[in-house]
């Protein structure tokens, strides 16, 4: 299956994948209209002096964030770790649970969890992430 | 290959689910005494609070059974294993036989003896979809209501209720709340907080006698209430397994395997012990994560595949109105402690490895953490300053990093 992976010797720490995540989730018709709005993206970069990475789900073979959730609202759809919205009540199990540290809470105030899937429920047909990094940091391909 | 599992919630669910990943054509019959469709015990709470409803709290979908190809006998409650003869028995007078069983009957609420509480007209639990329909239906504007047990269960069904009526009071013998996820500060934190929502707490007391609406506490204080909810604590479900001869510690013991000591039958969730391996111990980790693994191992062994059950830890994710908490291990040794006005950190090192940790407001990431301790990772191989700041995976090796990030295998 395709994921998204790192090569974490290219990565400029840009940020872009952040915004590209944090737009294609949204209802926005514009990415400029992200200026000032503090975003919580589905993929998140860690740095560290020279260091830079990007962190999103890893679509697990064997998600042991689904196995924890305690109401079924994640599940394996073709592989892609999917949430349930309307069935997720923002317990925060599958924080605990996911060890690449990769599903946050949403800051919309509505108390559910987020994660990455793929941009298969928004209307862009592979990750915006990977689209937009200017460097090959992160690539969307079997491995 | 005939499969027969008692009990319906979630060690049943990731049984079925762990006996279908090895066998696709063999039956499987579920038999549960409650008559819903599997639902999620945890969110009883938010039920009553209507942040869920019976529809989406449906643990898995509407055509869960049927994908599966599972029998569901809802309704129906087991009185006896038969494990010479293979077959279990109901209390409808059916028979049910089976090739490998699975136990997964969960726990019940624990009573103890209280003056008076016979005499209680509005008493409750809080443990099943029924338990919380009944006592929404007898919640009202003007209730009173006296919680007996500061514990998860005691807490989850005061936030539900909460904001339905007119005063909560929660008396535990304890000196603290949550004892059995929280130190002292933590205790603190969360006991100011829950208080700010109306809660009154009286602690390091108990209900000496209920006597006509007034509770009178040993303390000499007393409560009035209209309706009294007894949460202090759990009973694991062994009678089945004990009467068929097998063998029983506090909960029923299994191998790492989910095997009880019984031929072909197996136990997991509340009902069972697992070895935490952060203690050492056999103990009944009594969590909803704890039981759907222990089931799918199970499952998968019930099958003829090869599953074991080895990295147990207590772990636990809960808010209350709004503040929440991430646990998970034990918290005997070496210990970090950070707190900011709206936060808590705690974290727990022994033997070179992460035991333990305690996270309030400031949750993010801990996933992280919970790695450390159910893989056991040494604390020489990671960058534990950094780690101890926030949980990140710039603290591991580069290495590590290309396998979890990369996709690299070695
Ligand atoms: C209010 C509340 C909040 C909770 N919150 C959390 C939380 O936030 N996080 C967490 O991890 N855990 C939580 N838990 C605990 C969690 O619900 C349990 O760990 C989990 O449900 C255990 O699953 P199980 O399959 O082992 O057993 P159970 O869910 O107890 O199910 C066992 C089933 O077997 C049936 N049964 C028993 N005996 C028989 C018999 N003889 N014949 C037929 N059927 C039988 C029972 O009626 C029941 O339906 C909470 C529990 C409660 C009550």
């Amino acid at each position: 299956m395709k994921r998204v992976y790192v090569n974490e010797e290219w990565c400029l720490g840009c940020h872009l994948c952040e915004y590209n995540c944090a737009f294609a989730n949204s209802d926005l018709d514009d990415m400029t209209k992200l200026k000032g709005v503090k975003i919580n993206p589905r993929i998140k970069i860690e740095e560290n002096n020279s260091i830079n990475f990007a962190v999103s789900c890893r679509h697990c073979d064997d998600p042991i964030c689904v196995k924890s959730c305690i109401t079924g609202a994640l599940s394996v759809n073709d592989g892609v770790i999917c949430i349930d919205n309307e069935k997720c009540v923002g317990c925060y199990t599958c924080v605990l649970a996911c060890p690449f540290g990769a599903v946050m809470p949403t800051e919309d105030g509505h108390g559910v969890a987020q994660k990455c899937e793929l941009c298969t429920k928004n209307s862009n047909k592979t990750p915006a992430c990977v689209e937009g990094c200017p460097n090959r940091a992160i690539v969307f391909e079997e491995r | 290959m005939n499969y027969v599992i008692i009990g319906n919630s979630a060690a049943a669910i990731g049984c079925v689910e762990g006996i279908r990943k090895v066998d696709t054509e063999g039956s499987i019959t579920i038999i549960s005494n409650e008559k819903y469709h599997t639902y999620s015990r945890p969110l009883i709470s938010y039920l009553i609070y209507e942040k869920t409803d019976e529809e989406r709290m449906k643990y898995r979908p509407d055509s869960f059974y049927e994908d599966n190809n599972v029998c569901a006998m809802l309704g129906e409650t087991v009185t006896k294993i038969d494990a010479e003869k293979k077959t279990v028995y109901l209390e409808s007078g059916k028979k049910v036989p089976y090739d490998k069983l699975l136990n997964a009957t969960g726990s019940k609420p624990f009573v103890p003896p209280m003056e008076g509480l016979d005499s209680v007209e509005n008493k409750f639990t809080f443990m099943s979809l029924d338990d919380a329909k009944a006592l929404n239906a007898a919640i009202n504007e003007e209730s009173r209501v006296l919680i007996v047990g500061a514990g998860l269960i005691g807490l989850k069904c005061a936030e539900g209720i909460q904001n339905k009526v007119k005063s909560i009071t929660v008396v535990d013998l304890a000196d603290r709340i949550l004892p059995s996820i929280l130190d002292n500060d933590g205790s603190d934190i969360m006991k100011k907080h829950i208080e700010e929502y109306g809660v009154e707490f009286i602690l390091s007391d108990s209900v000496a006698k209920f006597n006509n609406s007034v509770a009178e506490l040993k303390s000499g204080k007393t409560v009035e209430y209209d309706i009294v909810v007894v949460a202090v604590g759990v009973r694991p479900n062994v009678e089945l397994i004990k009467d068929a001869g097998g063998e029983v510690n506090r909960g029923i013991k299994t191998d790492e395997r989910c095997r009880t000591s019984l031929e072909d039958v197996y136990a997991a969730g509340d009902c069972s012990e697992s070895y935490d391996i952060t203690v050492n111990q056999e103990r009944i980790l009594a969590l909803l994560p704890n039981a759907y693994m222990q089931g799918e191992c199970a499952g998968i062994n019930m099958a003829g595949g090869d599953a074991v059950y080895n990295k147990a830890i207590p772990m636990n994710a809960i808010g209350f109105f709004g503040l929440h908490i991430i646990t998970a291990g034990s918290y005997d040794g070496e210990e970090y402690v950070k707190s900011t006005e709206n936060s808590y950190k705690k974290l727990v090192a022994k033997d070179g490895v992460l035991k333990g940790y305690i996270l309030i407001g400031d949750i993010e990431r801990a996933g992280i953490y919970t790695r450390m301790i159910r893989e056991r990772i040494s604390l020489d191989d990671i960058d534990f300053e950094l780690i101890k700041e926030k949980p990140q995976l710039m603290a591991f090796s580069l290495k590590s990093r290309k396998k979890d990030l990369g996709g690299v295998s070695e």
